[in-house]
């Protein structure tokens, strides 16, 4: 097995210097079942924001975030089959499962029942005690957690899929968006525009709700058919029960009991932002015509996979701003204010080196 | 829906509140003639069900005046009209919550007339051609309906014990099929009341294991007795704790406010909370919803379709609801101890028994 680095160096946050910058930190040595990769591109999640400014409780340090990651296979343990050296790979939200429960037998390692293990910041083995994301120059990964990437797809595009993709994904192969469906997606982020894409190339009919006209012509260029003006009350009364599904991808607090009425019998809301709020649910809203608001959480390593081939044959990858990791820290402010169409992507091996400063 | 004013066949006594005041007093209300699809059956019983609360006392909107409330109802048939083919005079049968719909929208064409595009017409309170101008319900000697929203009860069941299955049944049991409960499922029933009892009854009928949660022990005895395996108090955290991720369905019957939160606790990964309570907003972590990929959902009596074969699963089954029977002049009486969930588990009204020109109703 060739040798590969075991320091490696990172973007991160550490418990003396909480702002994002150049340290070290060291992976694990790879075990008969590992994948060593060298890290291409990884895209900015606003997970990875919550993470690093701690919001989601308490962050364990060195933190290092990133879990939309692809990347070279560098070295593969001893029994590792699925992939050789020089494979393009990908790692997304999961590292790690129990592997036995019932969620992780139906291919739903992300509800494992005993907890999975999140590329950043979960309890592991690996030499820091927890495990290390994507902002770095390499990481070691069990390959029953890595995923193909097809040849055909640009790599940086898709680095975003396997966060960003997945979650909505997801969700709509699990309530089951088809073709002729119509869809609405709320909110046109890094999430939302996946959302379009998919429920678009699914054959489903897509509408894009927005507060503002602004984002109209991107609307229609990502393949929806139409925008609905949520603030215009004429257009949102003529939309009455127009949708089998409203894909909700804002996170920020707001009134999800308004847009049912835009839902036809037995519609749903799926709600992929995790807002920290509560969320207050009208009976009036979900009785009179059998609604189900739903939760979804990224999605399991098949359904991951089955995502990616997909979009290799359907050439579906995500609109990116592709960034040299020293502008880290201005990529999360301007992700803050949706200042960017759709998802930020840090240039991993053209950018991070002993010599980068994050800004 | 009809061209012309439906024609009024005759007069029959009701109970129902008017324009003067919301109390219920005893009425004379017209009822059309017996059309050629129609059915018209003298009423032995009517259930009473909190929606007929609300409406009377106009908790929902502006209610319509006279108002005759009643969707839980049971009698015999005494005249068919001429095209009529599924019912015969001396039959029993039943009305619930419906008494028409547009027939032709998706909803209609697919056993969900209670979601009709259109609006589907309630059993009271829905706007109607005829001399009245809305629909008047249960609460009353005799209704005149068409043979495809009357429902035939099997005859081994004891009628006063029927009525509620209109309602209070049909309402549980269309989302516990909806949602796929079957046997080996663990559902959890929450709020044992006239919902509640029937949730109870018929989930353990389907062959699941059932806990029940109610604010109150007082009740612990009645969930054993009607098939419950398990019952929490949902004020005892250490025993919501010990029931963690055991359920996969709740079927929430309460229309107080409560938290939503500690019962989805008790749900699996991929569980579901059934809403059936037109109460106020209740609060969700909209974190718990997405880390376990739960859904929250509501549901509204049934089809027409499935309201005859929850009836005929009770006639195998010989299911009826817990009911306390009672005359109408008791009705105010029964509606103030139903708030206070003082009965076991529906109050029914003694119709064919107790409502004639003589009744004194207002008190």
């Amino acid at each position: 097995m060739a040798s590969v680095n075991k320091q490696v160096y990172a973007i991160g946050i550490t418990d003396a210097h909480q702002k994002m910058h150049l340290i070290d930190i060291p992976l694990r040595p790879v075990g008969a079942h590992d994948v060593h990769i060298k890290i291409q591109y990884c895209g900015i999640c606003h997970s990875d924001l919550h993470h690093v400014k701690q919001e989601w409780g308490l962050t364990k340090f060195p933190a290092v975030p990133g879990h939309e990651i692809v990347g070279t296979v560098s070295a593969v343990g001893s029994e590792v089959s699925k992939y050789k050296i020089g494979d393009s790979v990908g790692v997304g939200c999961i590292v790690n499962s129990c592997r036995t429960c019932e969620e992780c037998s139906n291919n739903s390692e992300q509800y494992c029942d005993n907890g999975m293990t999140g590329t950043y910041g979960a309890p592991s083995q690996d030499p820091l005690g927890h495990t290390c994301g994507g902002y770095a120059e390499a990481i070691v990964v069990d390959e029953n957690y890595v995923l193909s990437i097809p040849a055909n797809l640009d790599l940086a595009a898709a680095a975003p899929l396997l966060c960003a993709g997945i979650t909505v994904w997801s969700p709509m192969k699990y309530y089951g968006v088809k073709a002729g469906d119509s869809v609405a997606v709320l909110g046109l982020g890094g999430l939302g525009h996946m959302a379009v894409k998919f429920a678009a190339a699914l054959g489903a009919k897509v509408t894009v709700l927005s507060r503002s006209a602004g984002k109209t012509n991107d609307a229609y260029r990502l393949g929806a058919t139409n925008v609905l003006i949520t603030t215009d009350k004429a257009a949102v009364a003529a939309a009455r029960k127009t949708f089998n599904f409203i894909i909700d991808t804002v996170s920020a607090e707001h009134d999800l009991n308004a847009m049912t009425s835009l839902l036809k019998t037995d519609g749903s809301l799926i709600l992929v932002g995790a807002s920290p709020k509560p969320l207050g649910l009208s009976p009036f809203a979900l009785i009179p015509k059998r609604i189900k608001i739903g939760g979804s959480m990224v999605g399991g390593i098949k359904e991951t996979q089955d995502m990616l081939d997909f979009c290799g044959a359907h050439n579906i990858t995500s609109d990116i701003e592709l960034i040299g990791v020293d502008k880290t820290e201005t990529a999360y402010e301007r992700m803050l204010k949706s200042d960017v169409k759709f998802r930020f992507v840090l240039d991993i091996a053209g950018s991070l080196n002993k010599d980068v400063v994050v800004e | 829906m009809f061209t012309k004013q439906l024609p009024t066949g005759e007069k029959v006594c009701a109970i129902g509140t008017t324009e003067t005041d919301q109390k219920l007093r005893l009425i004379e209300i017209p009822r059309r003639k017996v059309g050629t699809k129609d059915v018209r059956i003298q009423i032995q019983y009517a259930g009473i069900c909190h929606s007929d609360l609300h409406s009377s006392r106009q908790e929902w909107g502006k209610t319509q005046m006279p108002n005759v409330p009643g969707h839980e109802i049971v009698g015999f048939v005494t005249a068919v009209g001429s095209q009529v083919s599924k019912f015969k005079v001396g039959d029993i049968a039943g009305v619930g919550n419906f008494v028409n719909s547009c027939g032709s929208c998706n909803e209609c064409s697919h056993d969900m007339v209670q979601y009709c595009v259109e609006g589907v017409v309630f059993t009271y309170g829905s706007p109607v051609n005829d001399e009245v101008g809305h629909t008047l319900g249960g609460y009353s000697e005799a209704i005149v309906v068409n043979e495809d929203y009357v429902f035939s009860i099997p005859k081994n069941l004891s009628l006063a014990g029927v009525a509620p299955l209109l309602c209070a049944g049909i309402t549980v049991w269309s989302p516990m099929k909806h949602f796929g409960v079957k046997t080996g499922d663990h559902v959890g029933v929450l709020g044992l009341g006239g919902l509640g009892h029937m949730a109870v009854k018929l989930a353990v009928a389907l062959g699941a294991k059932v806990t029940v949660l109610s604010h109150s022990s007082k009740k612990s005895d009645d969930a054993y007795r009607l098939g419950a395996s398990n019952f929490i108090v949902t004020s005892d955290t250490k025993a919501l704790s010990a029931a963690d991720r055991t359920l996969d369905l709740v079927i929430d019957t309460v229309w107080a406010p409560h938290d939503l939160n500690g019962i989805s606790k008790l749900l699996q990964t991929d569980g579901t909370i059934v809403i059936l309570g037109m109460g106020k907003t209740l609060e969700i972590s909209p974190t718990t919803m997405v880390f376990k990929r739960i859904k929250v959902a509501g549901s509204l009596v049934g089809g027409l379709k499935e309201t005859q074969e929850m009836l005929d699963f009770c006639g195998k089954h010989n299911i009826t609801s817990d009911i306390e029977l009672v005359s109408v002049n008791q009705t105010e009486k029964a509606w103030d101890r139903m708030l206070k969930s003082d009965v076991k588990f529906r109050f029914v009204l003694d119709i064919a028994g107790t409502l004639n020109k003589e009744a004194i109703v207002a008190v």
